[in-house]
């Protein structure tokens, strides 16, 4: 079990392609309130946990991932590519899971919100077609294939959500807080869902059950990561420190 | 434009809509029933600014001619731009846009007095310069009949503007749009 | 509500979409040119034929679209009826009741991606101005998808009023509204980033078939 900074170790790796996700002394501030500070480590493991309190900067270090945040001082490296000069390639490498699906889901109907991301990668019609095909079927969605989105469930619209970052056959995928707006039922089906998938995950949430199959949990507070190891370590430490 | 913006022109040309959506509200007093729909081309030009605010109404102008019934009273196709009162939805993206270039020049001391100066020019007075002669134009009446005939509404028009001015330096101090200091991603 | 498309494999359903708003346009412009009763009649006639019979839509389809207007037809027709003729007050009506049916029929029987496609396609000269039209697409697309969100979030915060004792108070539910869903679309702005939109081809790849042939 390893605790607070860890430093980086594969510096000299990062044109390599397989080196998975590293930071380097990564902080990120809105102006003057500064929500990560001092962030190294490296992500290579297929399952990453990321928990900690609201406002504790997790959701920051989710968005720096895939570049939708580029850190105010550090370097984040995905496969080696740098997220502030290289940010469309790295998210063509990770995809990105929203809390709220309401927000990820920009089409008007199921099919065509799938074909959303496929088509902006420039594939050609017929193997769009193909992906959405495929992803429909892969998640019961192939008798809803022209609903409006809103007529879908909650569960089943953070299954689109999925859906369609899965179309665009990212390597990774990250997760922010997917099972907070469900119920019991539909947290289980899209723990599920995750688990299945053949992508290297790193997963936000605050259901600490989602872990427990896990490769790795980060605890972030105050914006720095206070505790990083296997979930059977981390999660009943941090169990414990919540009181 | 960034697709953030891509999104807060989406949304408020949906606001738009939802606000066709609404039953015209009778106002003691008043002649005519208020519809919602020009409260939300002011809310579009004083939250949004000009550029984007002036894009929204575009955007949703195009997908009442591409035949969604987004007008209040379920209205829409083409068969709306060329009726005698086609001038009053032309102008709506340019009243925007001068709302948005009036409260962009006003931003730093924006206040319910500076924001009802905006939408009460760009949200009334460009609304009736366009509208009006349309429709005189169109149903070869006289400027004076068909500026007459508007008169009607005008007192809904300005309570929509007072109501829009409330509700824009309301959510300037929650949420400003314009002009963004630093990036709000939702941090947690 | 805003998905009037109605699935279906008729003759009508797999016109193109240019087509049918080139002739809708056509009929909007053609029927302000005549002024007989007769031709609006048959225009009617003509265009819920072609909607019931050929593209066999549910008369539900059209009807949803005709409903909410037809107050504001009555009182059309009967303001002709105090201030013009009957005559030409059943033409003003009845060539809004062909529009109306026509529109809708192409409406149900257009998917919005087509829809919005045309309209890409009318917005590429813009190009010159540094316009992408895929772009104007997408924000189209984004609309409609927002429009039964912002409804379902604005009944939201009504009811979370009401549970809290305000009866009536509808300036004071626009502000958290607005606050809520400018929120909301920041994030989807993230979203779309994430998803590639920035990406996007400056044109739409063609099929790989009209590639190899």
């Amino acid at each position: 079990m390893r605790w607070g900074r860890r430093p980086a170790e594969d510096a000299d790796d990062a044109v390599a392609t397989e080196v998975g996700v590293e930071l380097r002394d990564v902080g990120h501030a809105y102006g003057e309130r500064v929500v990560l500070d001092g962030v190294s480590l490296t992500l290579a493991e297929r399952r990453v946990g990321v928990i900690g309190g609201n406002g504790s900067g997790k959701s920051t270090f989710a968005r720096l991932l895939n570049g939708l945040v580029v850190p105010t001082s550090g370097t984040v490296l995905v496969d080696g590519l740098d997220t502030r000069t290289q940010v469309r390639a790295v998210r063509r490498r990770v995809g990105f899971v929203f809390q709220d699906p309401d927000a990820q889901i920009v089409h008007p109907t199921v099919a065509e919100d799938l074909a959303f991301g496929p088509h902006n990668q420039g594939l050609p019609d017929d193997e769009v077609a193909r992906r959405v095909e495929e992803m429909l079927e892969r998640y019961g969605l192939a008798g809803h294939r022209d609903h409006p989105a809103h007529l879908l469930s909650g569960g089943q619209k953070q299954l689109l959500a999925i859906a369609g970052v899965l179309a665009m056959r990212p390597r990774r995928i990250v997760f922010d807080e997917p099972t907070t707006l469900l119920d019991l039922a539909n947290t289980r089906r899209v723990a599920r869902v995750i688990d299945e998938l053949e992508q290297d995950v790193v997963v936000v949430t605050h259901h600490l059950e989602l872990l427990g199959g896990f490769d790795r949990v980060l605890v972030v507070e105050g914006g720095r990561v206070v505790a990083d190891g296997a979930p059977g370590e981390t999660v009943p430490w941090y169990v414990a420190r919540m009181g | 434009m960034k697709s953030r913006d891509l999104a807060y022109v989406a949304l408020f040309a949906a606001i738009v809509a939802v606000l066709g959506l609404l039953p015209p509200v009778p106002v003691p007093g008043l002649p005519v029933p208020i519809t919602a729909q020009t409260l939300g081309v002011m809310l579009a030009g004083s939250v949004l600014g000009a550029k984007r605010g002036g894009l929204a109404l575009l955007v949703f102008l195009a997908l009442v001619a591409a035949g969604a019934p987004l007008l209040s009273g379920g209205r829409g196709g083409l068969s709306v731009f060329a009726g005698p009162t086609a001038g009053y939805l032309y102008s709506w993206p340019i009243a925007a846009f001068v709302i948005g270039l009036l409260t962009q020049l006003f931003w730093k001391r924006f206040n319910l007095a500076w924001a009802l100066v905006a939408n009460m020019i760009g949200g009334i007075v460009v609304i009736y310069a366009i509208g009006v002669p349309f429709t005189a134009l169109y149903g070869d009446v006289s400027l004076w009949a068909s500026l007459t005939g508007s008169f009607t509404f005008i007192p809904g028009d300005l309570v929509k503007a007072v109501a829009a001015s409330v509700v824009a330096v309301a959510v300037r101090r929650a949420y400003p749009v314009i002009e963004l200091p630093t990036r709000h991603a939702t941090a947690g | 509500m805003l998905s009037l498309y109605v699935p279906g494999g008729s003759v009508v359903h797999r016109a193109r979409a240019g087509l049918k708003l080139a002739l809708l346009a056509a009929l909007g412009v053609g029927l302000f040119l005549v002024e007989s009763p007769a031709v609006m009649a048959g225009a009617v006639a003509l265009a819920t034929a072609v909607g019931l019979g050929v593209a066999r839509l549910p008369w539900r389809a059209l009807a949803v679209q005709v409903r909410p207007v037809w107050v504001w037809l009555a009182v059309l027709f009967v303001f002709h009826l105090l201030v013009t003729d009957l005559r030409t007050g059943s033409v003003a009506v009845l060539r809004l009741v062909a529009l109306l049916v026509a529109a809708a029929v192409v409406t149900a029987t257009t998917r919005v991606t087509a829809l919005v496609a045309v309209i890409e396609w009318l917005a590429s000269p813009l190009r010159v101005l540094g316009v992408r039209p895929a772009r104007i697409g997408l924000v189209l697309a984004m609309t409609l998808r927002f429009i039964p969100l912002v409804a379902e979030r604005a009944a939201r915060i009504r009811e979370a009023q009401a549970a809290r004792g305000a009866v009536r108070l509808r300036a004071g539910m626009a502000v958290p509204l607005l606050i809520q869903v400018l929120r909301m679309a920041a994030t989807v702005g993230e979203a779309l980033d994430a998803r590639g939109a920035d990406d996007a081809p400056a044109r739409r790849p063609r099929r790989r078939t009209a590639v190899a042939s």
